[in-house]
């Protein structure tokens, strides 16, 4: 694992400059601002410079390096180790499976999304239990979960490719079919859909941009920067805590970590975002 | 009226050619099945309601006649404050409309909530981080005024957006109870009363 003690201070130092911002707006509000200025505050600016300027030298690798040396060196009870487990290009192959998933995987006769394979495979072959990681899913500051450094791994062993999720099996295009259904779903207290939020261009919720994620140039958004290097904290969260998380302000039930509903929601987004680069892991405030 | 609901959302089934109806009918059971009551958000919360089912049916364009027809049901459910009074305290309001707080899963049960409006709008001069999924308020009472009819127009708005725009983006604050009526009254001082800063030069 490289040493990289300058790239840890300043992401340090960015996690106490931003500690205050990286609350979600229905948790807390900020306090009010004293001038008047339109549009984007300038907090919000000076984060998306400084985080250009981390992604050159991205803390995410750290746990790209853990996740790989459980990928390769990790045995399960009976010897078996996760060059068995194939992610949709063969067993043991890692290399751009991450751009192609969610698709049909036959052995389970299911559609699965990235972190939902790989969940599959530490289970399978490592011998991890699904009840644990059940327990804590979603990183916290305390602990970045096993299964997150290795999702993080295999997302960038797809650095710098082109999204391109298949949609030849005919459950993988009715998964993409009930996705965007999902995507459209207004329930609960607050009458929310993800299309609430996320269905036009140019809108904000307080600072935060919101991506229309029926576009392609704006759905590599589900893609880009996940999983996600959180400043605020120091650790991974993947593309399932941001759905939880959406859900969440959505005034929804929680939805079951790894379920159908959130594959179908990340099939749709990834689809519609298809061609477009994914640049690995990222950063998220 | 709810028979009514349900009776329009049928129709609105038989007249409009649906081709998504199995991934619907798909996607609805997939949701009842993989969402969890957690804290004050339960699982029942996936069902939707009458209104919700029509917008949901035709992609927030409903035809009008039924749309119509739905207002007008929304708009005589608000409840009005027996005392006559909408205007209150424009301060307290300021601080509910700062409040992203109420109904989420990591919200307390009994705990008030807050309006979550400047998650969407952009309202007093001095709060420069707002959201732009509605309309800009600022300077409403002076542009709009702030007689009677616009308070009661106000105050409805809050009650309940879908009286108005069957499909709006606006939650429906009073008709399910995330805002109190009082709550409601400071809102419309923040917006309304010549005193706000709102509403200042
Ligand atoms: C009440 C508003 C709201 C709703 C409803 C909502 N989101 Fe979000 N979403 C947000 C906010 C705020 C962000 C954070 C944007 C940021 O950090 O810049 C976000 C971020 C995201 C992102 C990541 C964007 C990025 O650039 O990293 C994705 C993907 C996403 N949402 C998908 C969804 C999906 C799918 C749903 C429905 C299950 C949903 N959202 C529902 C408000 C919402
Ligand atoms: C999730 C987004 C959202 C939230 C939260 C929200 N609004 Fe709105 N609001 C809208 C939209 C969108 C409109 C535009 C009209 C429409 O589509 O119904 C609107 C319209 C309005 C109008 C009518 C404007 C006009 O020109 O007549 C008022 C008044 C208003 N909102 C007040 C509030 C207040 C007060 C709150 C907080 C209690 C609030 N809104 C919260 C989205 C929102």
């Amino acid at each position: 694992m490289k040493q990289r003690p300058s790239m840890l201070a300043a992401a340090a130092a960015l996690t106490a400059a931003f500690a205050v911002q990286a609350q979600q707006p229905p948790k807390k509000a900020p306090p009010p601002a004293k001038a008047a200025a339109p549009a984007k505050s300038a907090i919000s600016e000076e984060f998306e410079k400084f985080r250009e300027v981390l992604e050159e030298d991205n803390p995410a690798e750290l746990f790209e390096a853990r996740g790989e040396d459980i990928w390769k060196n990790k045995k399960g009870p009976d010897g078996a180790s996760m060059a068995q487990c194939d992610l949709g290009l063969g067993a043991g192959v890692v290399k751009g499976a991450y751009v192609r998933m969610p698709r049909w995987f036959a052995d389970v006769g299911k559609v699965m999304d990235a972190e939902r394979r790989v969940v599959h495979c530490m289970v399978k072959y490592l011998g991890y239990k699904e009840e644990d990681i059940r327990k804590q899913p979603f990183s916290n500051v305390n602990k970045t979960p096993d299964h997150v450094s290795v999702i993080t791994y295999v997302a960038g062993q797809s650095r710098n490719m082109k999204i391109a999720v298949p949609q030849k099996h005919p459950q993988e295009r009715a998964t993409y079919e009930i996705g965007k259904e999902i995507f459209a779903y207004r329930a609960g207290p607050y009458d929310f859909a993800c299309a609430t939020c996320h269905g036009n261009d140019d809108m904000r919720i307080r600072t935060q941009d919101l991506p229309n994620l029926r576009k392609p140039d704006q759905a590599i958004r589900a893609y880009q920067g996940w999983p996600g290097y959180r400043m605020t904290g120091g650790f991974m969260l993947t593309q399932q805590w941001r759905m939880n998380d959406c859900f969440r302000q959505q005034r929804f039930p929680e939805p079951t970590y790894l379920s159908d509903t959130i594959t179908a929601l990340l099939t749709y987004m990834t689809v519609t975002a298809n061609g477009q680069l994914y640049k690995g892991p990222g950063i998220k405030r | 009226m709810n028979k009514i609901l349900f009776f329009l959302a049928a129709s609105l089934a038989g007249t409009v050619a649906l081709a998504d109806g199995d991934y619907r009918a798909e996607a609805i059971a997939m949701m009842k099945h993989d969402f969890k009551t957690k804290g004050i958000a339960t699982a029942d919360r996936v069902n939707e309601d009458g209104v919700q089912a029509v917008c949901n049916r035709s992609g927030d364009h409903p035809p009008k006649t039924i749309a119509e027809r739905l207002e007008k049901d929304q708009l005589e459910s608000i409840r009005y404050p027996a005392d006559g009074k909408l205007m209150g305290d424009w301060k307290a309001g300021e601080k509910l409309a700062q409040s992203g707080r109420g109904m989420t899963w990591s919200d307390k049960a009994g705990v008030p909530g807050g309006g979550n409006c400047y998650n969407c709008h952009q309202i007093g001069p001095a709060e420069t981080s707002f959201g732009t999924v509605g309309p800009s308020l600022y300077q409403f009472g002076k542009l709009r005024g702030s007689g009677p009819d616009m308070q009661k127009y106000v105050y409805g708005r809050i009650w309940n957006a879908k009286a108005f725009n069957l499909c709006s983006a606006m939650p429906r604050f009073g008709h399910v109870q995330a805002l109190t009526e009082a709550q409601i009254k400071d809102l419309v001082a923040l917006l309304l009363d010549p005193q706000s800063p709102v509403n200042s030069k």
